[in-house]
């Protein structure tokens, strides 16, 4: 059979978490965490992606060639992001004895 | 079900060998086009955090100016907007044309209350002249750099609005098509390809969201 069928259900469970980090994000984005902030906050909004990825847009469920091509799509991004932010973080490491 | 497979036979493209290549075909051709935009709004949001980190108390400065409830209820609407198209793509499956009709329908007007609220929170910015260019005026002694704040702001949410245009456009024509009765339980590849761009831009409204509104707290030292 071509197509899988994903039960309505699963829509709805699916849904609800989603609201559910919205809401938790929201409501941790309340107390100051320091830098932990951002990792929180990003790690609920990549939690909510992979939901959306998975289930909404049925990757879970597609042919092996979309899932590779979504998956080198997102690792190249993680080039773009890793490597240039690795550089930019790691420049106030370095002293040089002529500053 | 003669009807179905008759329309299923024509719908069939005689460059494919059958309905299931048609259908992986347009699948992947979608994604393929989803990872360009991904890469296309990866540049921004890079720029984006190369900027946080290099004028940080100037983003927060900005980012403070967010009104993060009108951001949370938009998160939501547009969670509720792809709960109902992908409850529209089911219904396009199960050859419902009516229940996907409404679905669609349902998920256009969510998209509209999406532009409306983004819209309330750009005039706000406009009367609080955070808007960059000669009118722009910020009390902060980086005044200049929360302009840029400002620049990504309006350039990354006014790019993802513009992204929401389309879909309601693409949605639009899409309800017309099933409205006409011209896809069927056999073949309705355009109602999914569509869901899944609609999907990509709730994607990018997910990390726009904590990026802009959320993560704009002050570290001690700072």
């Amino acid at each position: 059979m071509s197509e899988h069928v994903i039960g309505v259900k699963t829509f709805f469970l699916v849904w609800i978490g989603l609201m559910i980090g919205t809401i938790v994000t929201v409501l941790v984005a309340q107390y100051n965490l320091g830098p932990l902030s951002a990792v929180v906050a990003l790690t609920i909004a990549t939690a909510k992606a992979l939901l959306v990825v998975l289930f909404f847009m049925e990757v879970r469920y597609s042919s092996r060639m979309t899932i590779i091509a979504v998956i080198s799509g997102v690792f190249w991004l993680g080039i773009l992001l890793v490597l240039t932010l690795s550089d930019y973080i790691s420049r106030p490491w370095l002293t040089y004895p002529t500053q | 079900m003669q009807d179905s497979h008759a329309t299923a036979v024509h719908a069939l493209q005689h460059h494919f060998a059958d309905m299931e290549q048609q259908r992986e075909t347009s699948t992947f051709g979608m994604w393929v086009f989803l990872i360009t935009e991904i890469m296309f709004f990866g540049g921004l949001f890079l720029s984006y955090l190369v900027y946080r980190l290099s004028y940080y108390d100037a983003f927060v400065a900005g980012s403070s100016t967010m009104h993060t409830m009108l951001g949370a209820v938009n998160t939501a609407v547009l969670i509720c907007s792809s709960l109902t198209m992908v409850l529209a793509v089911h219904n396009a499956k199960m050859g419902h044309r009516k229940l996907t009709v409404v679905f669609l329908i349902l998920t256009m007007v969510l998209g509209f209350g999406f532009l409306g609220i983004k819209a309330v929170e750009y005039h706000e910015h406009w009367v609080a002249h955070e808007v960059p260019g000669p009118n722009f005026h910020f009390d902060h002694p980086d005044a200049k750099h929360v302009e840029i704040f400002f620049s990504l702001y309006f350039a990354m949410t006014g790019l993802h609005a513009l992204h929401m245009v389309i879909g309601i456009g693409l949605v639009s024509v899409i309800t017309y098509f099933t409205w006409r009765g011209r896809y069927t339980a056999g073949y309705h590849n355009p109602v999914e390809i569509t869901g899944l761009y609609w999907h990509f831009v709730d994607l990018v409204w997910i990390y726009l969201f904590p990026l802009l509104y959320l993560i704009s707290h002050r570290h001690g030292g700072h």
